[in-house]
């Protein structure tokens, strides 16, 4: 009895293993994205003109990214994410004015600065369904543009925070006019950070976020506590927007009102929608191609661009859900449906 | 026996109509236990107070001897009451694996880590992999959800469950809306159940109640009409009255 017990135990472990070991290799390095970060690198190469565009689309990937963290992961929807983004930059800005120009510590206070505001208003925005988390992130993201605007003595007002000086990046790499210094540095910000989010995606917290997404109610009933898991998410998220909004002050040596705008809000929200939500590339690869297009489109035609650049974004809504990286998804299935004649083993 | 679940003269009432009334129910260690009556008699409501997902009026519950009346729904999965659901709640972009394996984790205490790599906590993965096999879902398990058959989906919610290694599962109408065939494999499979954990079922289908159960609450309209043994219930004139003979009906 003893005995045919456990030849059934192994028998059934035969069967199970694979299926087990099949999901735990999900978490492994595919080749796209050792490609991505090896052209980030490249570019520093082979585009040496166009390294402060790309430092502005690393930045705003970055800020994209943090979004995306909530957005597509927990599923919390904000109108009001370039409140930590300014916030960020302002702390900063303002660092840096007061004569501690020194990069890294000025990333870390607008991370800290970020996250702080983002704990203490967390417990008003995961209160209530999507469309008062939209009003409540949206208002605070307004009034803190109202008291940036009051501040002038603190933030310069309309005129933005002038005479900022950075000191070099480890008292080696001083910023200069071509954004050599600034790419080098924000990559390797976003590269880091991008490290950090992907494991966290994959880690159990990373699995519950995305069941609270999937069924809050069933996450309830599983024992999860679903408030405090998403507390840490979005304070995670508006400390890594702070860093954003930091790197792009330390970057340009400039904060304006802009940075708390809803303007930006929305641009952010754009872009992770644009790049497809929930993928974690899709923020990079949105704000990539948003900036390119943007400068592109503005160069054949000054005036009009955003009426092009809105036409683009409809037909792409439309054409491609799951945004650029559900198209680029789609096109991988598509290719491998014609070579092998079926779909791919991994659906995911 | 001993009692694992006890309710004392719970109450609840939705303005002036009374959903609960006055119900004192024990399930018993290992029990198999049906819960049933007729539509609107207040059983999912019981299931929900029972949960924590809603507050009672008055009255207590009890779970393993410690009174839980004021404890948050996730304090009291924690103490070994788990739930299934009438309408399927799943996780529809995620696999049958992933879910079972956030339950596990969920059990294990570790859905609040961000650090560590859930694949490297091989073992929640490996329990869920083998939990799938046990109910026979393994060959789905890295489909989405959304796309398994609705018997496979009602399933992985019972699958969902029985992760959580609960002391007393809560079973609202497992086979609702499963054809016939496949709602006699769902109740095999819910035969093999171990000892350990009381079944409290809610279930509409007479036969499938008296295959399984060994212990019967009547409920009407909020308040236990009759309990005892299957026999005792199928010979109960009143229960033909109000429940069998509308079943008849139906």
């Amino acid at each position: 009895m003893e005995a045919g017990r456990s030849v059934m135990t192994a028998d059934h472990k035969l069967r199970y293993a694979p299926e087990a070991d099949r999901l735990k290799a999900g978490a492994s390095w595919r080749p796209p994205e050792v490609a991505f970060w090896l052209l980030a690198v490249a570019a520093y190469f082979l585009l040496p003109r166009q390294l402060v565009l790309l430092s502005r689309v690393a930045i705003m990937g970055l800020f994209a990214l943090s979004l995306d963290l909530i957005l597509g992961y927990a599923g919390i929807i904000s109108l009001g994410h370039a409140a930590f983004f300014g916030l960020g930059g302002y702390a900063a800005g303002i660092l840096a004015q007061h004569g501690w120009g020194e990069p890294l510590s000025g990333l870390v206070v607008g991370g800290l600065v970020a996250a702080l505001v983002g704990f203490a208003t967390s417990f008003l925005v995961l209160r209530g369904s999507d469309l008062t988390r939209l009003m409540v992130t949206l208002g605070i993201c307004l009034m803190l543009f109202e008291v940036a605007n009051k501040l002038r003595w603190l933030t310069g007002g309309a005129d933005g925070l002038q005479g900022i000086s950075l000191w070099p990046i480890l008292g080696i790499w001083s910023f200069d006019l071509y954004g050599r210094t600034a790419y080098g540095y924000s990559i390797i910000v976003l590269f880091l950070i991008f490290l950090l989010a992907r494991r966290v995606i994959h880690s159990p917290y990373g699995l519950a976020l995305r069941g609270i997404k999937e069924n809050e109610r069933r996450m309830h009933a599983l024992g999860t506590p679903v408030a405090r898991r998403l507390v840490v998410a979005y304070t995670m998220a508006a400390g890594l927007a702070g860093v954003a909004g930091a790197l792009l002050t330390q970057t340009t040596q400039f904060v304006s009102l802009d940075v708390l705008s809803f303007g930006k809000s929305a641009e952010v929200l754009l872009i992770v929608v644009l790049g497809g939500s929930g993928t974690l590339y899709g923020g990079l690869i949105g704000s990539l191609a948003l900036i390119v297009a943007q400068s592109l489109v503005s160069g054949i035609s000054p005036e009009y661009w955003q009426f092009w650049i809105g036409i683009a974004f409809i037909a792409l809504v439309f054409l491609a859900r799951g945004g650029l990286m559900g198209l680029a998804r789609g096109a991988l299935t598509l290719l491998h449906v014609r070579w092998h004649g079926r779909e791919t083993p991994s659906g995911g | 026996m001993d009692a694992v679940l006890e309710t004392r003269n719970l109450m609840k009432h939705f303005g002036a109509l009374a959903v609960a009334n006055d119900v004192s129910l024990t399930v018993d260690q290992g029990a198999r236990h049906a819960l049933i009556g007729p539509n609107g008699a207040g059983k999912t409501t019981l299931v929900n107070l029972l949960t924590g997902a809603l507050a009672p009026n008055a009255g207590r519950v009890i779970l393993g001897g410690v009174d839980i009346t004021g404890e948050p729904q996730h304090r009291r999965v924690a103490r070994g009451l788990a739930r299934t659901f009438q309408v399927n709640q799943l996780f529809p972009g995620m696999t049958p694996l992933e879910s079972v394996a956030l339950s596990v984790a969920q059990r294990r205490g570790t859905t609040g880590r961000w650090w560590p790599r859930l694949t490297r906590d091989g073992e929640a993965i490996d329990e869920a992999a083998e939990l799938l096999d046990r109910l026979r879902l393994l060959d789905c398990a890295h489909e989405p959800t959304k796309n398994l058959p609705y018997g496979r989906q009602r399933m992985l919610e019972i699958a969902l469950a029985l992760a959580l290694h609960p002391r007393v599962l809560l079973l609202d109408e497992p086979a609702a809306g499963v054809p016939e065939d496949e709602s006699v494999e769902l109740y095999a499979t819910l035969a093999e159940l171990p000892q350990t954990v009381a079944v409290l079922l809610i279930e509409h289908d007479m036969d499938l109640v008296f295959r399984f159960a060994r212990h019967i609450t009547v409920l009407v309209a909020g308040s236990i009409l009759v309990e005892g043994p299957p026999e005792k219930i199928s010979a109960d004139a009143r229960v033909r009255e109000v429940y069998l003979g509308e079943a008849d009906h139906g």
